[in-house]
């Protein structure tokens, strides 16, 4: 407390290229925010009394938001915590994330949604949206109480790691959720198929000898959950989406209107099963990496809108727990700190995607699922804005990740893209541009 | 030092080498080619025959062995694979002979080690050294491999020994066709180089080799087939049904065979038996891996020139002969006998 100087209540970007799908915006412009919300987009903003950062050119959008993260706290701390996870989002350009509820105990009671949003505002980088389970203990036997945990702030409903297997619960979820205007999100994947399933069955799990999760282990709850949702009228989310077939049934599904929407990650659209043979556990995902013909289904289903939105779907698992044989190890990798350059470098480089089409998929159409605030630049929206450097080269050393955790599955990649500065309701949380700075130590590491 | 973690990762010519080198072996018999070293073997699943042919094969050659019993070690205390490999090394092993049962076991092991890792078997994935052996088994009855056609009958799809033989037969030539019903057969498509049938007369047909697999109890609770009964019905290989195959096709299984279901007595102690002439060729075979796993296979060279003279003479006399006279023991020898000449 050593400056006496009023820090101003007020942010101007200057000088970049500001792309916001949300109102169809691709030009140079200055952004101002003011009380932590947007307060003005314009050609030339006078300077003022703003503090000022001056984008030089980079691309400035809507803060990105990751539907789909694993934050392990609370119990499994030891992994990622709040602050570390959220420290993580923000140096990979998110400003919001929703977490999963499979921590211990799970968030399958109002406390634990207020125990998740309460340590979020004491000791997260950026905004935390719980997502809550949808049985009791995420057993599959009993419903959670949707409408307190509605009340106490759950944004959706998960089992996430498993998919419901009793349909007449997941048919009561949706009309019960429904109620509250809040989606289910559905971990397709029948288990009586997958049983001791590590990676997709085909020819690499033939060649490797490990058991292997077939396609249809998540296209047959994919099409479930979809005769479930249309009949219910209830907003049906699916997750991490690793088949043609689910695509197929997703993309005839929303022809037919029902309220589908879904997300794929990014490893699922840039690695394929052929990934395991040296039965590296940071290849050991859930769903598993798919065949190639299946990765170009996904890639397609992005390019036609089946596909809503990119989500990493960050699970941290310890060198320790994934140091072991691959049929031992747990399933997951992490993504917040890779997922833009990865998908800058892999989808828009070569123009499979256009930033534009990234800024959707990652901030517009996740706050639309979630029916959160963000995912868009307009007057009076949160201050939320994330800054890429589409030329920045860097390659991938997991141990300079702020996540606890370093189980990557893009561990020395040379990407060229990434997120340079972090905006949170008008604070900066990160930046790596001149004269700003202001990178957050990883907190939980020693000095 | 090199590993041997899987016949996938090795050309033909390595595979032809160590086949060479094991018919050094044989010919060598006791010596101290690999004095001074140690090998530690780490079983993680029971095991007769491999892991005493390990043991045999590497005192043959004047190493020292060490057998880790993983039911006393601290594997038990919760000590990971990773930690007890670090360790063995640590302790002095210069080889470490791996069967664990999960798949990419060896590999982990390799990735922490500076010793030589040898895979004696890592799940469904692969096992070389049966792999070599079966080849060796073939080579011997028949001259060669390229141009043999060679039936794998059973449970082809959780079997590491056929991923080794579909490797190892495929690229030296060989044609291999996996049978079984098709619960039992790998996933379709270009992975392993196997055609696959679930017809056990079209299998056998034109067959230089018949190689039967274990057929394992579990499969039947995990719903494979509805019934061992059914499946011996079925896929079951006796005398009557060999008769499909080539007229001097050759039988063979890596044992220990459940006799009654996968495979008959009388076809197991038949003349088309080579089942004990298998046992006899692991243990030249791992004599071989040995050798070369630790760098030393030039040791084996002198025999070379020896068994060039010999073979001189043995060519004259007809070396078939004396290749049948070790491989062709008596039939009625249990399968579970070990030569040790």
């Amino acid at each position: 407390m050593t400056d006496a100087r009023p820090i101003p209540d007020s942010l101007l970007i200057t000088g970049g290229r500001v792309v916001d799908p949300s109102t169809a915006t691709d030009r140079m412009a200055d952004v101002l925010i003011e009380h932590g919300r947007i307060a003005a987009v314009a050609g030339a903003i006078p300077s003022g009394e703003h503090r000022v950062i001056d984008a030089g050119g980079r691309v400035v959008v809507p803060g990105l938001i990751d539907l789909h993260v694993h934050l392990r706290d609370p119990g499994q701390t030891h992994k990622e915590d709040i602050a570390s996870g959220t420290t993580a989002a923000v140096r990979g350009g998110f400003t919001a994330i929703a977490c999963m509820p499979n921590t211990v105990p799970p968030i399958d009671h109002p406390t634990i949604v207020e125990y998740v949003r309460s340590m979020a505002s004491k000791t997260g980088a950026c905004r935390v949206y719980p997502i809550a389970a949808i049985t009791k203990a995420l057993a599959g036997e009993e419903l959670v109480p949707i409408g307190g945990l509605a009340a106490a702030g759950a944004i959706g409903f998960s089992d996430d790691g498993s998919a419901v297997a009793n349909a007449e619960l997941v048919r009561k979820a949706m009309a019960y959720a429904s109620m509250y205007g809040l989606p289910v999100m559905e971990h397709c994947e029948d288990r009586t198929l997958a049983r001791a399933g590590v990676m997709h069955e085909g020819e690499w799990s033939a060649v490797l000898g490990l058991h292997g999760i077939p396609t249809v282990s998540e296209d047959t709850i994919v099409a479930r959950d979809l005769l479930l949702a249309a009949a219910a009228g209830a907003h049906l989310h699916v997750l991490h989406v690793s088949t043609a077939g689910s695509v197929r049934l997703i993309r005839e599904a929303k022809r037919r209107g029902v309220r589908v929407t879904a997300e794929v990650t990014p490893h699922h659209l840039v690695l394929t099963d052929a990934a395991v043979q040296g039965f590296d556990t940071n290849f050991k995902v859930n769903p598993p990496l798919r065949s190639a013909a299946d990765v170009a289904a996904l890639r397609e289903a992005l390019a036609d809108g089946t596909i809503d939105a990119i989500a990493t779907d960050h699970a941290p698992h310890t060198i320790e727990e994934k140091m072991v044989e691959f049929d031992q190890a747990p399933f997951g990798v992490i993504g917040l700190e890779t997922a833009v350059g990865v998908v800058l470098t892999t989808l828009v480089a070569p123009g499979i995607i256009g930033v534009s089409d990234l800024v959707r998929m990652m901030s517009t159409a996740p706050a639309s699922i979630l029916g959160v605030p963000g995912g868009t630049l307009s007057i009076g929206a949160p201050g939320d804005v994330t800054i890429l450097d589409l030329d920045r080269a860097w390659s991938v050393d997991p141990a300079a990740f702020a996540s606890k955790s370093q189980n990557t599955p893009f561990a020395g990649w040379s990407l060229k893209g990434k997120a340079v500065a972090t905006i949170v309701g008008g604070e900066i949380k990160f930046s790596e541009l001149e004269g700003e700075a202001r990178v957050p130590a990883p907190v939980h590491r020693e000095s | 030092m090199r590993h041997l973690l899987a016949l996938r990762e090795l050309s033909p010519q390595e595979i032809t080498d160590l086949l060479d080198l094991a018919e050094l072996s044989a010919v060598a018999g006791r010596g101290e080619q690999l004095s001074g070293t140690t090998l530690a073997t780490l079983f993680y699943e029971p095991s007769t025959r491999t892991e005493i042919s390990f043991e045999l094969a590497a005192r043959k050659l004047g190493a020292g062995v060490v057998r880790c019993d993983v039911d006393r070690s601290s594997v038990q205390k919760g000590e990971s694979l990773v930690d007890t490999v670090r360790t063995l090394a640590g302790l002095g092993a210069d080889a470490i002979a791996i069967r664990h049962p999960s798949a990419g076991a060896a590999h982990l092991a390799a990735a922490h080690v500076r010793c030589a890792v040898i895979n004696a078997g890592d799940g469904m994935h692969e096992h070389p050294t049966q792999g070599l052996l079966d080849l060796l088994t073939v080579r011997r009855a028949k001259g060669r491999i390229a141009g043999l056609r060679i039936a794998v009958v059973g449970d082809v799809r959780h079997s590491r020994v056929a991923r080794s033989a579909a490797w190892g037969f495929s690229k030296l030539g060989g044609s291999v066709v996996a049978v079984g019903p098709a619960t039992l057969l790998p996933t379709p498509g270009d992975g392993l180089p196997l055609h696959l049938t679930t017809s056990l007369r079209d299998g056998l047909e034109g067959a230089d080799v018949v190689m039967v697999l274990r057929m394992q109890r579990e499969r039947q609770a995990g719903g494979d087939v509805p019934t061992l009964a059914e499946y011996t019905r079925g896929w079951g290989v006796n005398s009557q049904v060999l008769r499909a195959a080539r007229p001097d096709a050759i039988l063979m299984h890596p044992g220990p065979a459940n006799l009654g279901i996968e495979l008959t007595a009388d076809a197991a102690y038949g003349p088309q038996s080579r089942i004990a002439a298998q046992v006899a060729a692991g243990v030249d075979v791992r004599m071989a891996v040995l050798a070369w796993a630790l760098g030393r296979e030039r040791l084996l060279r002198p025999s070379l020139a020896r068994r060039r003279d010999r073979r001189k003479t043995f060519v004259a006399n007809g070396l078939l002969e004396f290749d049948q006279s070790r491989t062709q023991t008596p039939l009625a020898e249990p399968a579970s006998t070990i030569r040790n000449d």
